[in-house]
């Protein structure tokens, strides 16, 4: 069991490094992240551990700690199934008609974030065959926070990142290896234009969009907000736009603007069709009236 | 219950890595260079995954993984590089010879299970 003073210790460390609170009572999870990287380092448990990051001699063994105390939720290509159904289903879906009419298939990634997943959108796009240009599509990247968006727009990864959820085979065509880190190849990155946007703020600036990507964001909203931001976002789709949620997230019982989409794919959702609303006795009109 | 075999020099790797993939279910076996490695092939026949060291003394893992490749009838495995060999070019390299997928050591318990989730290994 951790002793209380290196578990002071690592608390805040982690908060100075990444901003988060640990917290009282997690020293079983601080055991269990920390034990492997003991073991990697040859060391006998945490507390040998502890006393070698207090020393303050191996960068890359205080780095490997904090990696992996974090909670991690900024992975390339987070949960295969969205990543998938963009391929093989809205793609294919609304590309041809954008191409027709000369115009660019537009996606915003809401709250990306440090980027990874806009970047893995664009490099699923440049890898589709036959691959979707940059000057085909725009993909639009939003975050609150000034400070991810830098991150973001550096597309300068960790070690421990580019191992997250990133294929091999992507890492090492799309990413130079430098002193500072892997950094994305501007081929990826000419794909995506970064903006600052608070989600509860108007979305009118944006335009509308084909594919919206808001994921694991409205969970920690509450009820009347999360009605708030579906609405805005299902008026932020064209017509015929999908929206992708995270795994915990449905607008069903929240928002009325929104249906699953008919597909496969899990966490879909397209706008409703207006007299779907109407019947529900829930349209705009029956709202203002 | 899926069989990974764990092939590196270092004890305390192997418990590491064991550590981090028992609990998600898997049975762990371990070799200790690439020639165990074959040999444990030989005889076991079928593993679902090779976690693979490079650096080893006796046979070293990109030899193992070329030998492994090129047995014709050998049921052929996924094959997840695990190695402090931290360059483009190892990769590169690794990936040629027939490696599905590569870690980058230190790895912690996130790095292990994103590798396996992508290669469906659960």
């Amino acid at each position: 069991m951790t002793a209380p003073d290196d578990y002071r210790y690592l608390s805040e460390l982690l908060n100075r490094s990444s901003g988060l609170y640990l917290g009282e009572g997690k020293e079983y999870l601080l055991e269990s992240r920390l034990a492997p990287i003991a073991e990697q380092f040859d060391l006998p448990d945490v507390a040998a551990l502890v006393r070698r990051m207090r020393e303050g001699k191996d960068p890359l063994l205080a780095q490997a700690a904090v990696e992996a105390m974090t909670t991690q939720e900024t992975l390339f290509f987070r949960d295969t199934s969205p990543f998938k159904a963009l391929k093989e289903h809205i793609v294919p879906a609304l590309l041809p008609a954008r191409r027709a009419a000369h115009q660019k298939l537009r996606i915003w990634s809401a709250a990306c974030s440090t980027g990874q997943e806009p970047y893995s959108i664009a490099m699923l796009l440049a890898t589709l065959t036959p691959a979707v240009l940059p000057g085909e599509v725009e993909i639009v990247a939003t975050d609150y926070s000034p400070k991810a968006l830098v991150r973001a727009k550096a597309g300068l990864y960790s070690q421990f990142e580019v191992q997250r959820g990133l294929p091999a085979q992507l890492l090492v065509r799309f990413f130079q290896q430098t002193p500072a880190g892997f950094r994305i190849a501007d081929e990826v990155r000419k794909y995506v234009t970064f903006r600052e946007q608070n989600l509860l703020l108007s979305y009118a600036l944006l335009g509308s969009f084909d594919v919206i990507f808001c994921r694991n964001v409205l969970i920690y909203f509450d009820r009347p907000v999360k009605r708030d931001v579906f609405d805005r976002l299902a008026a932020a789709l064209t017509p015929t736009g999908f929206l992708l949620l995270g795994a915990a997230e449905t607008p069903y019982g929240v928002s009325d603007r929104l249906v699953r989409a008919a597909c496969q794919y899990p966490g879909i959702y397209v706008r409703a069709p207006a007299s779907a609303r109407a019947s529900l006795g829930m349209a705009e009109g029956a709202l203002v009236a | 219950m899926k069989r990974i075999l764990v092939v590196d020099d270092s004890a305390a790797i192997r418990k590491a890595i064991r550590r981090i993939i028992e609990p998600l279910g898997f049975t762990v076996d371990e070799a200790g260079d690439g020639q165990q490695a074959l040999t444990y092939c030989a005889e076991w026949g079928s593993v679902d995954a090779i976690l693979l060291d490079i650096d080893m003394p006796v046979m070293d893992g990109l030899t193992f993984l070329r030998q492994l490749r090129g047995l014709a009838g050998m049921p052929q495995p996924t094959v997840i590089m695990c190695t402090s060999h931290n360059t483009m070019n190892n990769i590169e390299e690794a990936l040629a010879l027939g490696a599905n997928e590569y870690i980058m050591k230190p790895f912690d318990t996130d790095i292990i299970s994103s590798k396996f989730q992508q290669l469906e290994l659960m």
